[in-house]
């Protein structure tokens, strides 16, 4: 199936020239590579946006001369620059942990981007549970962050890691809150399939953003929890170089500074794609003829074996529109932290303990009865909102197509329009779904 | 052995020595910090052999709540409480016999659990196959969605939507018909707990006066 990247389209072609297990563990490798290449890749470019946007708010031309005009090779320089400087250790730092602790922040960060699909067919693991393994790896790149803090040997450092540590575990909640949010009305933690199901009709009708009021909400408490989650300004109190020098990376030097730096980058990139895939429709264009005929040739792709150029292409468009998403958020990002000023700590967290929580859990709820309540105040049938019933439907189809041993190949096709692992509750439910009066059942 | 057994084995016993080497450190090292450090090796190597197991629900909640939530809650722990730069923890000698006999008694408890389990019967009544298929036959070639569905989370996410697999299996004689789902109690229940969570935190946290230096107190 589509799901799994690596072993996609690639991988049978390698398996008939190599044999199987050669074939799909080479094309495992290829893969993987790719994905690690992205992953070191949009902290470089972020951190030139990052320069020359910052440096045009303040009036500058920032970066100009690497790489000939717009200075675009400064990432690399500065990259030179790192790799040449000493690793330097302090006396009184812990030096294993020490030595560790960019590592894994920058694992955690490398993790989410296993998850992260690019476009319909393209993604490492289209895990189920996509969006919740998500947020469970990257929670754990404040483990890094508080490593580094505590084993520098250093107060600034030790109080940029304490401070990291309480911010990160007070904007967790949120963060888990909002994400919950659209995940209520398309009723999938697969990050596959939340997107799959923005396809819009008109124009951006699909997007689940503009799906209902609190999803529309839960975005913007969404990106600020996701802005404060990546340490970024106004909320970067973990690093705050006007009070702490340089808070958790005030000991570190050379690569493993940069580290950091990567991590935090690439941290940046998963919640604005996890934020475009979870409220802006992923790799969905928003204009419903252009969604529609993408759609068909990546399903098409689906039922292919080997490559299939059609499929291919529609999978890089998606993937063209979701990077450029995930890229306009991190701008919005950058935009923000040259803008703002930072704020204190017992702000940093008064805003998350004193509003954004309970914004947030007024945000679920709400989103959580906004079904019942159109099903009491308007003519609709079911309780279910609009992507879970049309789902259903599916899987009514479904089985009436199983039924019908003709129409065979076309069920495989239909089944995967809602992503990869649809078959086997698709068949088991269908009966009972296609028996259920769900509106009435439903209403109480 | 094949190319996919062999891939399999080696990750198994790469987890497998890296919990056990996680774990034996944490009990070696005298560094508190040190040892959360261990501690998410270990843990998070356990939470790859269940993904290895394609029980990535309950690696994801490894993930989440021991790696992500108690270590993080230790170290912070730590770092608020610590008199000296690093904490040592000396054990004495005594300690350590009673704690290796009964480290070394729990694991004679569980290789005689492990030993005691007729794997060949449970297989055939779990899976109602053949007594003589045992061992059975791994699928042959590669199983490519296997992995990716994992489809151990979706009947819990579908029935908390009122979805229920089971209850609308048709073969069975108490078959209901789809509800609203758990959703809306579970979700009240959880942020009560939040809500019991941070008011336990607002109880507990140091009265100061009103105006006196409320901006030192979330940083000390």
């Amino acid at each position: 199936m589509s799901a799994l990247f690596a072993a996609n389209s690639l991988g049978e072609f390698l398996a008939k020239r190599l044999g199987e297990s050669w074939g799909f563990g080479l094309a495992a490798f290829i893969h993987a590579f790719i994905l690690i290449n992205v992953f070191a890749l949009a902290p470089l470019i972020f951190i030139w946006l990052e320069r020359k946007v910052s440096g045009r708010i303040q009036d500058r031309l920032g970066p100009t001369r690497v790489g000939g005009r717009f200075g675009w090779l400064q990432g690399l320089a500065d990259g030179g620059k790192l790799i040449q400087k000493e690793d330097l250790v302090p006396a009184a730092a812990d030096s294993m942990l020490f030595r560790m602790a960019p590592y894994i922040a920058c694992i955690a960060a490398f993790g989410t981007f296993m998850l992260l699909p690019f476009s319909g067919g393209w993604v490492a693991v289209a895990s189920d549970i996509g969006l919740f393994l998500l947020v469970a790896i990257l929670s754990l790149e404040v483990l890094g962050i508080i490593l580094a803090g505590y084993s520098s040997g250093s107060k600034w450092s030790l109080f940029g890691g304490m401070r990291e540590a309480a911010q990160m575990v007070s904007y967790e909640i949120p963060l888990a809150i909002t994400a919950l949010v659209p995940i209520v009305t398309v009723g999938s933690l697969n990050l596959v399939e939340i997107a799959e199901m923005q396809t819009s009709q008109y124009f951006l009708d699909g997007w689940l953003m503009f799906n209902n009021p609190f999803t529309f909400i839960a975005f913007f408490v969404y990106f600020t929890v996701a802005t404060a989650g990546c340490k970024r300004a106004p909320f970067d109190l973990a690093e705050a170089e006007s009070e702490l020098v340089g808070g958790f990376h005030t000991e570190y030097s050379g690569m493993r500074w940069s580290y950091f730096f990567m991590a935090e980058y690439a941290a940046m990139f998963v919640v604005s794609g996890l934020a475009s895939i979870l409220f802006l429709g992923g790799w969905n264009t928003g204009i419903g003829f252009i969604d529609e005929s993408l759609a068909i040739a990546r399903y098409r792709g689906v039922l292919e074996t080997g490559i299939y150029i059609p499929s291919f292409l529609a999978n890089l468009v998606g993937m063209v529109v979701f990077v450029t998403k995930a890229s306009l958020l991190v701008f919005v990002q950058i935009w923000i932290r040259w803008t703002l000023p930072r704020l204190r700590i017992d702000q940093v967290m008064m805003t998350c303990l004193k509003y954004l929580i309970p914004i947030s859990c007024v945000l679920f709820l709400g989103a959580t009865l906004w079904p019942i309540g159109l099903l009491k105040f308007t003519q609709r049938s079911t309780v279910f909102s609009e992507p879970i019933q049309n789902r259903i439907e599916r899987m009514k189809d479904d089985a009436q197509s199983e039924h019908d041993d003709a129409k065979k190949s076309r069920e495989d096709a239909d089944s995967s329009v809602s992503g990869a692992n649809e078959e086997r509750p698709a068949v088991e439910l269908a009966p009972a779904v296609a028996s259920a009066p769900l509106g009435s059942e439903g209403s109480r | 052995m094949t190319g996919e057994q062999f891939s399999e084995q080696f990750f198994f016993w790469l987890l497998a020595l890296t919990t056990c080497g996680g774990a034996i450190a944490v009990v070696v090292s005298q560094n508190i910090v040190r040892m959360a450090f261990w501690l998410v090796v270990a843990l998070g190597s356990v939470a790859a052999i269940y993904f290895m197991l394609h029980a990535d629900f309950v690696g994801a909640t490894q993930l989440m709540i021991y790696v992500g939530g108690t270590v993080v809650l230790l170290i912070f722990g730590v770092m608020l409480t610590a008199s000296g730069p690093y904490v040592k923890i000396k054990t004495s000698p005594g300690d350590m016999v009673i704690a290796g006999g009964v480290g070394v008694l729990v694991l004679f408890l569980l290789i005689g659990t492990v030993t005691a389990v007729d794997w060949k019967q449970a297989h055939v009544s779990l899976t109602g196959s053949d007594p003589d298929d045992y061992p059975p036959e791994p699928a042959a070639g590669y199983n490519t969605s296997t992995p990716s569905s994992g489809n151990t989370a979706r009947p819990i996410g579908l029935k908390l939507l009122g979805v229920s697999l089971e209850d609308t299996d048709p073969d069975r004689k108490d078959a209901k018909n789809l509800s609203t789902g758990y959703l809306l109690p579970f979700e009240i229940v959880s942020v009560h707990l939040l809500v019991v969570l941070i008011g336990a935190g607002y109880l507990a946290r140091a009265k100061r006066r009103a105006g006196a230096n409320t901006d030192v107190e979330s940083t000390t």
